[in-house]
């Protein structure tokens, strides 16, 4: 009897039995726990998908109603900008990919490295949107703050022909509308992520998760690949539209 | 004698023991090389992308850069996310967020489409 109350730990208050601490018990086994976590980290995904869904349902119908607007619009983009967030992002989601690799064989110290890199792609991403962002602002793009419809009736340097009606000229602003509020969500969606990540290091640094504690990393790299996702649709359908108009 | 009663004993006590539903898939861990080809065909698609959309291809042009796209997400999903290698019920989830996402997209579009707005 008192064999077995010495036996108990301090934290658990039972009988040290053979399961790793970070099985919970309400849970059969490990592979079942890591099941349900991921199903539960697949089920807010799908919220996420509908979330952004709404936006692009909103951008596929203006876009039809409005095309001309739409094309002059996403003709003062740079491609450049674009183009180089889409290749970080995906160089990202490879370097987050090789973190859950390391952190399923049990690499502390490739998972950190990995999990770097990905931080200073993610803040990249961002630094190339804010300075697009401020081009916006520069340029008058702004719908509701200093959004100015001349350039769309006078025609650009690049593109003399986007020469638009004063009414389809104006329509421009639901263009940038919805471009500050679909790459804005997609950015706060980045900005928690790196945050996140940011707080996985610190307790991947003390070795939580290659102790054969994956799952937070494993959901966690779901999250980071479904944002590198909706940008992957963004890319195209803000930036591409008729470049050869 | 004894043992038989043992094993009935056994049996009222606990609960039986039938096929039970698989409650693991195997723990696969996908090679960095894997890794390494998928992140490169995203990379080549990204600049494909960008190029085409500078030919003339009509309507044909959304048709392609959101064919694309949609090649690129599958290859995020399968293997950045795992989902090739995961179990039923994460396939079954994913599929049936992609369908709920479609209901939500055509939905909204015969609500539009069939208003005699003047629009379409």
């Amino acid at each position: 009897m008192d064999n077995t109350l010495a036996a108990q730990t301090a934290e658990t208050g039972h009988l040290e039995h053979d399961h790793p601490p970070f099985l919970r018990h309400h849970f059969e086994n490990l592979t079942q726990q890591r099941e349900a976590a991921t199903f539960g980290m697949w089920l807010f995904l799908l919220t996420e998908i509908m979330f952004f869904g709404g936006m692009f349902c909103a951008y596929l119908i203006y876009r039809n109603w409005y095309y001309p607007a739409f094309v002059a619009g996403s003709h003062s983009l740079h491609i450049w900008a674009g183009t180089l967030n889409t290749t970080l992002l995906i160089i990202s989601s490879f370097t987050m990919a090789m973190g859950v690799h390391a952190a399923e064989t049990r690499q502390r110290k490739p998972l950190l490295r990995w999990m770097v890199i990905t931080m200073i792609l993610g803040f990249g991403f961002l630094c190339v949107k804010a300075y697009e962002w401020h081009d916006e602002w520069v340029e008058h793009h702004v719908p509701g703050l200093n959004f100015s419809p001349e350039q769309f009736i006078t025609g650009t340097k690049a593109y003399p022909d986007d020469k638009l009606p004063l009414d389809m000229a104006e329509k421009t602003q639901v263009y940038f509308s919805l471009y500050f509020a679909m790459t804005g969500m997609h950015a706060l969606h980045m900005i928690i992520g790196i945050s996140l990540l940011a707080f996985l290091f610190v307790r991947a640094r003390a070795g939580a998760y290659t102790n054969g504690h994956i799952a937070p990393i494993e959901n966690f790299g779901l999250y980071w690949h479904f944002v590198d996702i909706v940008w992957i649709f963004l890319f195209p359908l803000l930036y591409l539209i008729s470049r050869h108009q | 004698m004894d043992q038989h009663q043992e094993q009935h004993h056994a049996h009222h006590l606990h609960l039986p023991h039938g096929p039970s539903e698989p409650t693991h898939t195997e723990f696969h861990v996908v090679s960095p090389k894997v890794y390494l080809l998928v992140g490169t065909a995203l990379l080549i698609l990204t600049f494909s992308t960008a190029a085409i959309s500078y030919v003339d291809l009509g309507v044909f042009n959304a048709v392609v850069a959101l064919a694309i796209a949609c090649l690129k997400m599958s290859l995020v999903v399968l293997f950045f996310m795992h989902v090739k290698y995961s179990s039923r019920l994460t396939k079954l989830t994913v599929a049936a967020g992609f369908f709920t996402f479609l209901v939500l997209i055509t939905m909204t579009m015969t609500d539009y489409i069939s208003r005699a707005w003047g629009r379409w």
